[in-house]
């Protein structure tokens, strides 16, 4: 076994056992802290996969961001000081569908790479690409060739999001009657 | 694989030791992870052991500041182990976990808190040579580890079954995620003018140090970074004099001398990283590429004159930082709040349209415009973006006043027009 299966192994054991204790912890605080554990997890997958553009993003958004989000949320809705809840709820039926679902995905997406050569040879990409990798990003978001479109939609979504923002905290005008 | 002694000396005196040992190692897998696991290893201590010097240097300037000696004791007149005493004092301290506090939370709050700031130091360029891992995507991997920080804070607050650390945790986290957003608006100027967001990039690109094309994205970076280290006039979250300590309320001994340390580590990268991205980092007028021999060897002796060069600009930055802290009052939460959200984001917003803009047509109007030219034109863009931000904020404040007080305003206006006439 080379170093980099190893890390690849510990990395993705971290985020698959994380990832169970989310679902099973009953303190919904210590889920919450176990998700970010797996969202680091993924994290340094992507870093063994040489995406460290990726893996940077990831920790700046999964955990610098969206678990702070849910951790707040939590903190602000619940007595969390005593919460020692159930996990367990009545969307067992969805969950499975959910599961059975992404089950299939995966299988589907493996078994059609399964004995290709890009299993057994992953494609060099040159290292000028790799150096200028951010620079490609940036550039092909704004190429009409590329993603413009789905950019721009994003970035008028978000705009949308902080205008609804802004307008929900604004504060209410007095009525005069 | 030959290493000669003499020649493993001269690296180590140059400080590319590291890089060398790379390079010799570089066919050998396992000792390359040894040799690896030793630079991460020197990285992490010496910005650890650095705290000594730095903790010491605050507190006798700081001590000047206000009139007094500081630390006269403990080795010699001049105190210099006062934080070798102080740290052994924490050491020896029972560590107190308060009833009820979840213990995982709480014990890995300041253990997170020193891995989020030393983590910081792996891009940290030296000197030409001298860098943990030069990323292409430096800048950006510095905003994520230090967006981990966070985790830490929320963690101890909320750990620590004290309500007022957690409410300590929830103002601590709104200021940082606050300033976060100027610290990553202001340090994208640099990042166009460079067009690299490795931090080598950085430097490279600054023939004249970006504070002279920028200096208002500049001063923004180093505010933010002033509040994102939660130092004052920003740290009214551990207002040492009237609150306690914010979310760290209920740390004793070693524990919270981590979070102590992992302060400091993140101020001295702050001061260090405001000095490569502004001042050049490591450049000190073209002496850092300077080579001799020695014994027949290279030695890059240049990369001494960098390491200087960058300690003494972060230095200078850091007696910036203490000056404050030692003249200026604190800002209340809602003050720090609004000064972030109504201005300072405005502010950087407007600055790094004008840069990216101006900076795009400038290169299209003059292609082969010298680099002074440049820096003359930004340098102008930011002067009139300045000026236009002190007469918005003048009109703002004066019309704040005649709110406040309409009989004495109205008194008083007309002597001061009559006053402006003349």
């Amino acid at each position: 076994m080379t170093g980099e299966q190893f890390v690849f192994l510990a990395v993705s054991g971290l985020t698959i056992v994380a990832g169970i204790l989310v679902v099973t912890l009953r303190n919904l605080f210590h889920a919450a802290l176990a998700m970010m554990l797996s969202f680091l997890g993924v994290a340094g997958i992507y870093i063994t996969l040489g995406a460290g553009f990726l893996a940077a993003a990831q920790l700046l958004i999964y955990i610098g961001a969206i678990s702070i989000l849910i951790i707040f949320a939590i903190m602000l809705t619940r007595r969390m000081m005593q919460a020692q809840d159930t996990p367990f709820n009545s969307q067992a039926g969805a969950g499975l569908l959910t599961a059975v679902l992404s089950f299939i995905l995966l299988v589907f997406v493996i078994t059609r790479l399964w004995r290709n050569e890009i299993f057994d040879s992953p494609p060099e990409v040159p290292t000028a690409i790799m150096n200028q990798i951010v620079v490609q990003l940036g550039a092909d978001f704004v190429s009409p060739d590329a993603y413009v479109i789905p950019f721009i939609v994003a970035s008028m979504l978000l705009l949308a999001a902080l205008i609804g923002a802004v307008y929900v905290a604004w504060p209410q005008v007095e009525d005069e009657a | 694989m030959q290493i000669d002694p003499i020649e493993l000396l001269v690296r180590a005196l140059d400080l590319t030791i590291l890089a060398y040992l790379r390079e010799q190692f570089a066919e050998q897998p396992t000792a390359l992870l040894i040799v690896n696991i030793v630079i991460v290893l020197t990285l992490a201590t010496v910005p650890l052991l650095m705290v000594f010097v730095v903790g010491w240097t605050e507190r006798k300037v700081l001590a000047r500041m206000q009139d007094r000696i500081g630390p006269n004791r403990v080795g010699g007149r001049y105190g210099v182990l006062q934080m070798v005493a102080d740290v052994v004092k924490m050491m020896t301290k029972e560590v107190i976990i308060p009833a009820g506090a979840d213990r995982w939370a709480y014990l890995s709050a300041p253990v997170l808190a020193v891995m989020t700031s030393v983590l910081l130091f792996a891009v940290l360029p030296l000197a030409p040579a001298v860098i943990g891992v030069d990323l292409n995507v430096a800048v950006f991997y510095v905003l994520a580890i230090s967006s981990v920080s966070v985790v830490a804070i929320l963690l101890a607050g909320w750990g620590s079954n004290n309500k007022y650390a957690l409410l300590g945790a929830f103002r601590s986290v709104a200021q940082l995620v606050s300033y976060e957003v100027p610290m990553i608006l202001s340090i994208l100027v640099p990042i166009l003018l460079a067009r690299s967001m490795s931090t080598i990039g950085l430097v490279e690109a600054q023939n004249i140090p970006f504070i002279v094309f920028v200096p208002v994205a500049a001063l923004i970076f180093f505010v933010s970074s002033l509040a994102e280290t939660g130092r004052s006039p920003f740290d009214l979250l551990e207002a040492e004099s009237e609150i306690v300590a914010g979310f760290h309320t209920e740390y004793t001994g070693m524990y919270f001398g981590l979070f102590m340390a992992g302060e400091y580590i993140a101020i001295m990268f702050m001061c260090a990283l405001f000095s490569t991205a502004f001042l050049g980092g490591y450049r000190f007028f073209g002496l850092e590429e300077l080579t001799t021999t020695i014994m027949g060897y290279p030695f890059f002796v240049g990369n001494l004159i960098g390491a200087a060069a960058l300690f003494i600009k972060s230095a200078i930055i850091f007696f910036v930082f203490m000056w404050l802290r030692g003249t200026l009052p604190r800002f209340r939460i809602d003050q720090l709040l609004n000064f972030n959200w109504k201005f300072m984001v405005p502010l950087s917003l407007v600055l790094l349209f004008t840069v990216a803009v101006l900076d795009k047509l400038i290169f299209v109007w003059f292609p082969d415009i010298s680099d002074g030219g440049r820096a003359l034109i930004h340098l102008a863009s930011n002067f009139l973006i300045a000026a236009a931000t002190i007469e918005i904020l003048r009109r703002r404040i004066q019309r704040q006043r005649r709110a406040l007080e309409p009989a004495v305003v109205a008194e008083a206006t007309p002597d001061l027009e009559h006053a402006h006439a003349h």
